[in-house]
């Protein structure tokens, strides 16, 4: 045993402190500033929602749900959901496939012009959807003139009262829009991070290419191509602006929840308003939970991966 | 030349190129490029002298100001105390830090028109929170600040999820140094971990600005829609679309877009400068 062990006596407890913590203190202070910052901000709001929701009973809550008009909402809103969320996913495994597994040029451009949905307010999105669609639009003008190249097309359209802008196409089209990315950034750096070689060695001991993509890829990327999914979905079925431009929000018709909860809130009808709204608010926690359930399989997945 | 022809062919060994690659550039095309042409080709029925008569007319110079003052000023706030959230989160345990965690994503995942009724009407006179600032004569219903109170709302994640895994991944050793060599933890803070962060919060920050530029749903129920005091340039170009006056929504969303694209452009930059910062100092 040397000198040095034996003379060596630990601090005092009391006295001890890591030299790279604050003191307790401060670290008080700053946990308590952060709880009060996102109390005011997220929490409070969040149980006054439900609070709200319940207000008049859970008599009042069924019933402003069972309506009619609520009910048609919702069906509309698991429609736009349910046919952009499928579309997106598509696009998103394919945009990463090709960006992530191949090298050509004008790859940084593509992957900035796939990000832009994101920076487009969402007023905008619905307003672009009028201008291609809209009677005043590129579409509407098209079919006034009844283009040459398709007589029949704009006759037929014309004749079946085929619509777009106030009506469920233009509704799905601005959720795809708005929902556009999510799938695709999700995957991309991931697949990128996981490279080609394993597809690679799979193609050379002789699996097809679709062989390849579902015993190799996919679980590969599973858990990240689901967290995509969650946050698209989550987007797709909450989206108001974008939506609001293009649905002419005809009560029954053309409101998906978030319309029917502003028109709710518009007539003072507050506590339904709030009980349509608890639904999208309980939507957006069960993502947040499944998101986080989520993040740690796929850390663990990775974990895996790294070890060996 | 043989390695090039080597190199050439090793890419091939995966199918699916051609397929994946064009029906990228198809739906891309499709869903987001040829309506967005279609901006650009309305505002080309204006004349130049309309479309910037349009943009500078005394209601959008008031809605400019109020969105980019409200939208600096949420993205600011969200930067301080965003900063304290994510430092709370990665160096301290404490009760219900995991539900914290994530809760803080919230705002991403709750509809923005729950938000916005939520919010207008927690902070309106008769709110929990409005209730308590009427005594003190602060008022946030149908006021700019209840637009702050909602975009700050919006903008909270991107700071804090910016931030935190930056903070994580900080090595402890260059702390241990900095004091060791005699500087006080204020100093340590200022001197050595701020600097490391800057590139993050600049990130989190111009994403959070430009969000909260284009937000809608979140501040229409909060902001009431006084002409030239409380609306925002999403809100103005709503109330021409309901008005069907389709050329001068669309004069206002182009200077939306450009400004966007323009955002766009510095985001990517900061984030580049924040991959490089951190491969250079942290590696």
């Amino acid at each position: 045993m040397t000198p040095v062990a034996t003379t060596f006596r630990a601090p005092h407890p009391v006295a001890h402190r890591h030299p790279v913590a604050e003191p307790p203190l401060v670290r008080r202070a700053l946990i308590g500033i952060a709880l009060v910052f996102l109390t005011l901000f997220l929490f409070l709001p969040l149980v006054f929602l439900f609070v709200q929701a319940f207000a008049k009973g859970f008599g009042f809550y069924f019933e402003t749900l069972r309506d009619p008009n609520a009910w048609s909402a919702i069906k509309l809103t698991l429609t736009a959901a349910g046919i952009a969320v499928p579309l997106n996913c598509v696009f998103g495994v394919c945009a990463a496939w090709a960006i992530a597994k191949f090298d050509f040029y004008g790859k940084n451009v593509l992957l900035t012009l796939i990000d832009l949905p994101f920076s487009v307010s969402p007023v905008v999105a619905g307003l672009i959807y009028v201008l291609v669609f809209g009677a005043q639009g590129w579409m509407g003008l098209w079919l006034n003139a009844d283009h040459p190249a398709l007589p029949g097309l704009a006759n037929w359209l014309n004749e079946h009262d085929f619509k777009i802008i106030f009506a469920v196409p233009g509704i799905v089209l601005a959720t795809i829009f708005v929902t556009f990315p999510f799938v695709a950034r999700e995957l991309i750096p991931l697949m990128q991070a996981q490279g080609r070689s394993e597809e690679e060695a799979a193609r050379v001991l002789g699996a097809s290419g679709w062989q390849t993509f579902w015993r190799v890829t996919l679980p590969n990327i599973k858990w990240g191509l689901l967290y995509g999914v969650i946050l698209c979905n989550a987007r797709a079925m909450g989206e108001f602006g974008a939506v609001a431009v293009v649905s002419g929000r005809i009560r029954g018709q053309t409101n998906t929840m978030p319309l029917h909860i502003e028109s709710l809130y518009d007539d003072y009808n507050f506590t339904g308003a709030f009980a349509v709204a608890s639904l999208l608010a309980l939507l957006a926690i069960v993502t947040l939970g499944l998101k986080t359930w989520v993040e740690h399989k796929n850390a663990v997945q990775h974990e895996r991966a790294i070890i060996p | 030349m043989a390695n090039d022809r080597i190199k050439a062919r090793k890419i091939r060994v995966l199918p699916g190129f051609k397929l994946t690659l064009g029906f990228t550039l198809f739906y891309l095309g499709l869903i987001v490029l040829i309506p967005l042409a279609a901006v650009f080709w309305k505002t080309s029925t204006l004349t130049w002298p309309q479309f910037w008569h349009t943009i500078t007319m005394p209601t959008a110079m008031a809605s400019y100001r109020l969105t980019f003052g409200a939208s600096f000023f949420a993205a600011l706030v969200n930067v301080i105390f965003g900063l304290v959230v994510a430092w709370v989160l990665v160096r301290y345990e404490f009760f219900g830090k995991k539900i914290v965690d994530a809760l803080v994503d919230l705002p991403f995942a709750l509809p923005t028109a729950v938000a916005g009724i939520t919010l207008a009407s927690v902070y309106s006179e008769h709110g929990w929170i409005g209730r308590l600032l009427v005594p003190l004569g602060i008022k946030v219903a149908n006021t700019q600040l209840g637009i702050f109170i909602a975009l700050t709302f919006i903008g909270l994640p991107f700071i804090v999820r910016t931030v935190q895994p930056i903070l994580e991944d900080l090595d402890p050793e260059l702390e241990e140094a900095a004091s060791s060599l005699g500087a006080n933890r204020w100093q340590v803070f200022t001197r050595v971990i701020l600097p490391m962060l800057t590139p993050a919060l600049l990130t989190g920050f111009a994403l959070a600005f430009a969000r909260a530029l284009g937000e809608y749903g979140s501040v229409i129920f909060i902001a009431g829609n006084i002409p030239m005091k409380t609306q925002i340039v999403a809100i103005l170009i709503m109330q021409e679309l309901d008005m069907f006056d389709y050329p001068k929504a669309t004069a206002l969303a182009v200077v939306m877009l450009v400004v966007s694209f323009v955002l766009l452009l510095a985001i990517n930059v900061l984030q580049w400068w924040t991959n490089r910062y951190n491969n250079t100092h942290l590696a």
